[in-house]
């Protein structure tokens, strides 16, 4: 009767739901959490202002979102997943007409005084709409190309509004964080290995494409793949930021310089520190250890959200929790691999770490889907 | 929908199998990311730490204070004063033209000025920072360091810069400072780093050139940690660098600025001796320029209006220029006779105003000729004749050897740039340089100064301390406290009754009615002179001329006048003072140079203006007027000031 007991029998009710919360995952999330208060403070030259005080109170309210979106039943949330989605698509087509646009970018929407951010919203919408999708499929259709080709057309859609604004990084996890749920759904391994194919295509195409008439991303990004394949190439210019990540995060060596000691954050060289680049401040300042933590600190995160997905019976449940702990790998995976300059830099913040508003509360938003799930696991009323 | 227990069992089993490979995949981007870590924080750690020192430290230099210099009393001739400039490093202005344009607004820069810097900032590294303008007023600097928000890259910074405080008094002596060229670069084996800071000034010439090593100093150095954008954040730690040495000159500062002045208008050269130890009381060469200009950057107007002067004032007259001594040189003729004992000094030669040496006729000065002469009167009367026998009875080796011992055709060890040798030529040199045999005509030209003999004005001086000291006098310019004991000249050995005839000729020469340079004596007191003129032929007046009617030096131009030369020593009891005066083009000896050198020689035993008590008293209306005049140009006496401690 405990919430150590996975295999309930019984549905959960009222204040009982505390019980049988996933308070595992809730400690991993305080513990990544604080890793981001702590560097913040640091990359403020040891003050909580302006950065670590506000993901706190941010943190704090995600904390209240993610409890009361998980003591909501899980079949409301299957109900509402169309209608998430479609309102999704439709916020994403206001951005493309009427969004505000900010560092060359069209992300936000300003509606009276608030600022919306579609694209953070479609990471959970996507995965909600695919995951009640195959809830409601029959299995013998799953694999049948046609309901394939209608859940990518379902993952494929926000992930190229977001696309035009442009923002690569998010695109791409919307896609990707889509993909997990098709595959966790069952679709037969051809369609992935005909995708990966395609994708292979895709990249060259991309690659043709500049500086002809129809190049399809901006020069910054085509520059941003340049010195991903060579950070030496110009080391003032496009390599930058990756030259100088890697030299703070290798010079960090087993335990680092210090706390707030690290000389490429203190002294500027490092861009974005407070954000993408969290990482690279903690790689720095507390070296092997204190990366090497974190990154196993997300593993548990992940080992504990896939435990929850084998023992819950219900298929929206567990579709939906594969789906955001893989944008959730994703994240951290793509950020920490852009630091160590093994990927692009794509602008994907280090999940619960970097600091910045929309991308917590969504993440906290997730992971309340996670922990209903987790509660509503033993049997869903018809 | 609803599933049947079969299905639903299926769909959870799929999904397990699906969520374990997933799990995988994760697990395994994980462990490569793992990896990544562990070999760029554990293997490559140490090349990573290195290359964020590099990123953060900078090393710089602190260029040395350079040292000073002073006159014999302690009167600073080269100092360093406090200058604000403005720098500009490429990287850090983005555009460097709009920044240029926008400081152009705030302080005075010419074209010339940001054309350069321009210049200088692209061919330099962009984090190289370049001076821009130097030499900033207090309200200058203060308007650029307000308005630093609309000038990236730009910097106010203070230091030091050589100055001249007597202007073109040194100019030939102390010589100047500039900044490094490639030139001195590739001169140097292994260049002191310090010479690589961007303007950092070295001497070019004079003193700071030849003394340039005592005068630097070792650069001291700082070690600073910089940001990303290149701003010190602070001082890691820093090694002093050690100032230069100071140095102080045997020159007095106002005697030169004394004979700088009374050489005014004249192209001319002007050495004062002390007479019992050879220290270089003046060495005034005029025209002269101000070494400040150079040290700012001269124009190129005014540099060539410097190269263009016909009176050369770039060039330091008494020690680089070359003259045939004339006259001045019968004081050699004479003694190597006596000591080759052709002569005894008492017999008398009979002058008819010329002499016929192997078919050749050589013409003494005065046509209507000086009648029967004696030593002395040779030498007062400057007889020409009487020196062609002398030099015909003891031969030009004799001469060569006499005027070698009297310190001609020398070049001595002087810490100032271009020093000559002169020439006193002999056998061999003229079968090398002219590939013909030494002819005894040769000999009678020598004889006068003339022919091939050129000495500098120092030499002149030098020959004249010898005589009045017996003596082997050297020059000196560097005051040196620790080998002035030491110094002691040894003797030259020439006979003293010898001596005695010679200075008798020489104060003859300016104390005798019928002398050469009567109008330019002393009447004072224990300030007798000695003295000797000379008038040496530069161009012969030719047949043409001669029958155009030029027949006196006044009617031709200037260029082609004879040199007019005198050298003195004083007090003739007690010589303390030996001078030589060299008057580029002034026509005679006795009119143009004898008053220069009176002057100046009365100036250094009296240390100041001569008073008009030891001018004779027809004189002293027309010396007043000329003094009156020379006041005004004079220093101040505050300019003057003692400042050394």
């Amino acid at each position: 009767m405990s919430y150590l007991e996975y295999n309930t029998k019984r549905m959960p009710a009222g204040l009982a739901k505390v019980l049988y919360l996933n308070w595992p995952l809730v400690a991993l999330l305080i513990a990544v959490a604080c890793y981001g208060f702590i560097m913040l403070y640091s990359v403020a030259g040891g003050s909580a202002q302006p950065w670590a005080e506000p993901q706190m109170k941010r943190f704090a309210a995600g904390l209240v979102i993610m409890f009361f979106i998980a003591f909501v039943p899980l079949w409301f949330w299957r109900s509402v997943a169309g209608l998430a989605y479609g309102l999704t698509i439709l916020l994403l087509l206001g951005v493309e007409f009427f969004g505000s646009v900010g560092m060359g970018a069209k992300r936000w929407l300003e509606i009276g005084p608030m600022r919306l951010q579609p694209s953070e919203l479609a990471k959970i919408t996507t995965i909600m709409a695919l995951a009640a999708y195959y809830d409601l499929l029959d299995l013998k259709k799953v694999s049948r190309p046609l309901w394939v080709a209608l859940a990518a057309v379902i993952a494929l859609v926000p992930a190229a509004l977001v696309l035009r604004q442009p923002d690569l990084g998010t695109a791409l996890l919307i896609a990707l964080g889509g993909g997990v749920v098709i595959f966790a759904a069952g679709v037969h391994w051809g369609y992935f290995a005909a995708l990966i194919a395609a994708g292979v295509g895709v990249v060259t195409t991309v690659l043709q494409s500049r500086g002809t008439e129809w190049q399809i991303l901006k020069d910054y990004q085509y520059r941003r793949i340049d010195a991903f394949m060579d950070p030496t190439l110009d080391p003032l210019g496009a390599g930058y930021h990756i030259n100088q990540s890697m030299i703070a995060l290798g010079s960090g060596g087993w335990s680092g310089r210090g706390f707030m000691e690290g000389t490429q954050a203190r002294l500027n060289f490092l861009p974005e520190k407070h954000t993408d680049f969290i990482f690279t401040t903690l790689a720095e300042e507390f070296g092997f250890v204190g990366a090497s933590s974190l990154l196993l600190l997300y593993m548990l995160v992940m080992g504990v959200c896939l435990l929850s997905a084998f023992n819950t019976t219900n298929r929206f449940g567990a579709l939906v929790t594969l789906g955001i702990t893989g944008t959730f790998f994703l994240y951290f995976a793509v950020n920490m691999a852009m630091v160590m300059g093994l990927a692009p830099v794509v602008g994907v913040p280090l999940p619960l770490v970097s600091y910045g508003g929309s991308a917590m509360i969504v993440l906290m938003v997730g992971f309340g889907l996670v922990q209903s799930a987790h509660i509503h696991r033993a049997r869903l009323p018809s | 929908m609803k599933r049947t227990e079969r299905e639903k069992e299926f769909s959870q089993r799929m999904i397990s199998r699906r969520a374990l490979l997933l799990g995988g995949v994760q697990l395994g981007v994980a462990g490569s990311l793992m990896w990544r870590l562990r070999d760029m924080q554990l293997n490559q750690a140490e090349q990573f730490h290195l290359l964020a020192e590099e990123n953060r430290i900078n090393l710089r230099l602190l260029p040395p204070t350079r040292g000073l210099i002073f006159d014999r009393k302690g009167v600073l001739i080269a100092g360093n004063e406090q200058n604000y400039r403005v720098v500009m490093k490429r990287d850090d202005a983005g555009d460097i033209d709009l920044v240029l344009s926008r400081l152009a607004q705030l302080i005075r820069l010419s074209d010339d000025d940001i054309e350069r810097a321009r210049r200088d900032m692209l061919r330099n590294r962009p984090f190289v920072p370049v001076t821009v303008a130097e030499r900033l007023s207090w309200e200058e600097i203060s308007r650029v360091a307000s308005n630093a928000p609309a000038l990236p890259g730009v910097t106010p910074e203070m230091g030091l810069s050589r100055y001249y405080p007597l202007y073109e008094d040194m100019a030939h002596v102390v010589g100047y400072v500039g900044p490094v060229s490639e030139r001195d670069l590739e001169a140097l084996e292994a260049p002191d780093p310090v010479l690589l800071i961007p303007r950092f000034q070295i001497g070019k010439s004079g003193v700071e050139r030849m003394q340039e090593d005592q005068l630097r100093g070792r650069a001291g150095s700082q070690r600073v940690e910089v940001n990303a954008v290149g701003r010190v954040m602070r001082e890691l730690d820093r090694v002093e660098g050690t100032p230069g040495g100071n140095l102080h000159l045997t020159i007095d500062a106002k005697l030169q600025n004394y004979a700088i002045e009374r050489l005014h208008g004249l192209s001319a050269a002007a050495v004062v001796l002390d007479a019992t130890n050879g220290d270089i009381l003046a060495l005034a060469s005029g025209p002269s320029f101000d070494p400040n200009l150079f040290v700012r950057g001269i124009s190129s107007t005014a540099f060539r209006g410097l190269l263009d002067n016909d009176f050369r004032p770039l060039v330091n007259k008494t020690v680089q220029g070359l003259y045939p001594p004339g006259s001045t040189f019968k004081m050699v003729t004479a003694l190597a006779a006596l000591e080759a004992g052709v002569t005894d000094g008492q017999e008398r030669v009979f002058c008819p105003g010329h002499m016929d040496v192997s078919g050749n006729r050589f013409h003494c000065w005065k046509r209507g000729g000086h009648g029967r002469v004696g030593l002395v009167s040779a030498l007062s009367e400057s007889c020409d004749v009487y020196m062609y026998e002398m030099a015909q009875r003891c031969g030009i080796d004799k001469i060569n050897e006499m005027s070698t011992r009297l310190g001609l055709g020398i070049r001595y060890e002087l810490p100032i740039t271009s020093v000559s040798a002169g020439l006193n030529p002999t056998r061999e040199w003229k079968q090398r340089n002219r590939n013909s045999d030494w002819r005894i005509g040769d000999t009678v030209n020598a004889s006068i100064g003339q022919g091939f003999v050129l000495a500098s004005p120092l030499q002149l001086a030098v020959m004249t301390a010898r005589l009045a000291t017996n003596k082997a006098i050297l020059p000196r310019l560097l005051r040196d406290p620790i080998d002035r004991a030491e110094r002691e000249s040894a003797s030259l050995d020439l006979r003293p009754e010898w001596l005695r005839l010679i200075r008798r000729g020489m104060v003859e020469t300016v104390n005798d009615r019928r002398g050469t340079a009567y109008s330019s004596r002393v009447v004072a007191d224990g300030q007798l002179m000695a003295g000797k003129t000379g008038t040496s032929q530069v161009f012969s007046i030719t047949r043409a001329e001669r029958e155009a009617g030029i027949r006196r030096q006044e009617d031709l131009p200037w260029n082609r006048r004879n040199h007019a030369l005198f050298v003195d020593f004083a007090p003739y009891d007690d010589p303390r003072i030996a001078v030589a005066i060299v008057v580029e083009h002034g026509g005679g000896g006795s009119s143009a140079a004898a008053p220069v050198g009176r002057d100046i020689t009365l100036a250094a035993l009296n240390g100041g203006v001569p008073p008009l008590s030891a001018y004779p008293s027809p004189q002293r209306n027309r010396i007043r007027a000329e003094q009156l005049d020379l006041e005004e140009r004079l220093r101040t006496p505050e300019a003057l000031r003692v400042s050394r401690a």
